[in-house]
């Protein structure tokens, strides 16, 4: 496992991003001065990065007040180096050596089903539709390990309102690109590809579900699931699927990818929750990345921390039988 | 084999397996001075997985002494590795369950009960290293004249058991579609096999000096 030396910045400092902008500016420098430049400090890192995208456009966020505050985010570095995006391979380090592969234009979302109004989206349409809210989101991998990111995009009910969907449709279901020419797709994953996740009606929704298009203010990096996907921060971060080509309104609970692989570990709500066990592991403490070893362990909070906003959702139903 | 030889292979034996753990001892140094990363994004997850795998690659290798000698007659001295081999391998496995007990349990006893209790892949993790201990603490000369040869043969059959049950504690660790114990598996595998197949080959008596482990 390669770890590169990565500059000494606290997280608490004003815009980790002006670091990430700051090494751009480097590269620019470093093409003209020679690979030995580059092959210092994080040069290497700043070439694969962002992989494949012309070059990262910038998003113009409003702050919302649906931010979670009170968390240092999460280092650039290790959101775009530390993904399970399967299609790119298992390894954490996987999609960031391989999402180069995938191009993000041109990118349609088509949503069909029971909508009075399906429609192809293009994404410059999407990221058009609304104006663009940062939102600072916890993120929970049912891998027990954890993230604080500063998402940007839109709330999810907004595309949902102009679809106009019909009374009839109880659920929502996101389906990923699964392209052969642009992603490795390994059988060893074991997975059915596409990717399959969904909502219920009311959790698709609700406002924080977010309609997200970058992070630090940027389009999403390929290896975060660029160039759409959707953040439900409630949930095991399974179900914020990414690289979204289709939004379908069906009648009954879609079948998701992860509920189709091992239906005892992982469910269909999934809302991230101590007191329910993943069958092999505890979900009681999780790590926070990019922390000092000592420090990494936390205490999982129910909901992830959203209870207040969510908790009503699932009032009446038992979180054990429904996780 | 001249003792001289042996010395100098037994120091090189020693940088071999500890030098693994100084290059993580230094980089956990440098995570707490200059460079917050140098353990990577998850450092309680590249430390738990870096002992883990030190710990079965070192119980592979001391198994695969055995069948080596058989193979090749010539590298019987082998045998007086086999001790150290088996030590570091206890070491690393020790390392491995103070990540789980300090990191992941937070020394609660109540956790590590529930862990070991209700997560499967934790029973057999912790049956691999109780059934280690024994053999740790019996890897002395005196512990071999005091049981007898045979008997301490017997003891340290354990080994295989200790192997087999890491194995499988590495498989029920890993989240599905995960298939990195494989190679492990596959070096398991082999060795196990080996034993009987090479144990025909070489009739006893035939040019294979005592299996006990001396020096």
């Amino acid at each position: 496992m390669l770890i590169l030396k990565k500059n000494d910045i606290p997280s608490s400092e004003i815009t980790p991003k002006q670091d990430y902008l700051n090494r751009r500016a480097f590269m620019a420098g470093a093409a003209a001065a020679g690979l030995a430049a580059v092959a210092g400090t994080r040069g290497l890192r700043g070439m694969l990065h962002p992989a494949g995208v012309e070059a990262a456009e910038k998003l113009n966020t409003i702050k919302s007040p649906l931010s979670t505050t009170g968390e240092p985010l999460t280092p650039l570095e290790d959101i775009t180096h530390y993904n399970n995006f399967y299609e790119f391979g298992v390894n954490k380090d996987d999609p960031a050596k391989n999402a180069g592969s995938l191009h993000t234009r041109p990118w349609a979302v088509k949503v069909e089903g029971l909508v009075n109004k399906p429609r192809t989206f293009d994404i410059d349409d999407l990221l058009k539709l609304r104006p663009m809210e940062e939102r600072v989101y916890r993120f929970r991998c049912v891998e027990a390990w954890s993230m604080v990111i500063p998402w940007a995009g839109y709330s999810l009910s907004e595309l949902i309102k102009q679809c106009d969907p019909q009374s009839s449709a109880k659920f929502v279901q996101f389906i990923s690109l699964a392209d052969q020419k642009q992603e490795p797709l390994p059988w060893s994953a074991g997975i059915q590809w596409p990717y399959s996740e969904g909502l219920r009606m009311d959790e698709a929704m609700h406002p924080l579900t977010l309609l997200t298009f970058g992070l630090y203010g940027e389009v999403l990096p390929n290896q975060d699931g660029a160039p759409v996907r959707v953040i439900v921060p409630w949930k095991y971060g399974f179900k914020s699927a990414k690289s979204i080509v289709k939004i379908r309104f069906v009648k009954n609970q879609p079948n998701t990818t992860w509920n189709d692989m091992a239906s005892n570990e992982y469910g269909f709500y999934s809302n991230v929750n101590p007191n329910h066990d993943h069958p092999r592991w505890s979900q009681k403490r999780e790590r926070r990345i990019g922390f000092p070893i000592w420090k990494q362990m936390q205490p999982t909070l129910m909901f992830n921390g959203y209870g207040d906003q969510v908790a009503s959702l699932y009032q009446g139903m038992d979180l054990n039988k429904y996780y | 084999m001249k003792q001289r030889w042996i010395v100098a292979l037994k120091v090189l034996a020693h940088a071999a397996c500890f030098g693994p753990v100084a290059w993580l001892l230094w980089r956990l140094y440098l995570s707490l001075t200059s460079d917050p990363q140098a353990l990577g994004p998850d450092p309680t997850h590249t430390v738990t997985f870096f002992t883990g795998r030190g710990t079965l690659r070192l119980l592979m290798v001391t198994l695969a002494v055995t069948p080596v000698r058989r193979l090749i007659p010539r590298l019987s001295w082998l045998v007086r590795f086999r001790r150290m081999l088996g030590l570091y391998a206890f070491f690393y496995a020790c390392l491995h369950l103070m990540t789980y007990v300090w990191l992941y349990a937070g020394f609660s006893w109540s956790a590590m009960v529930d862990d070991i209790s209700q997560r499967r892949f934790i029973t057999a993790g912790l049956t691999a290293w109780l059934l280690l201990l024994p053999l740790a603490l019996t890897s002395t000369a005196w512990s071999i004249r005091k049981l007898g040869g045979k008997n301490w043969n017997r003891l340290h059959w354990l080994t295989y058991f200790a192997a087999l049950a890491g194995v499988i504690h590495y498989w029920w660790g890993v989240k599905k579609g995960v298939l990195t114990p494989t190679a492990i598996t596959v070096v398991f595998v082999v060795l196990m096999l080996a034993r009987p197949v090479l144990a025909r080959r070489s009739a006893p008596g035939k040019g294979s000096p005592a299996r006990i482990a001396v020096g």
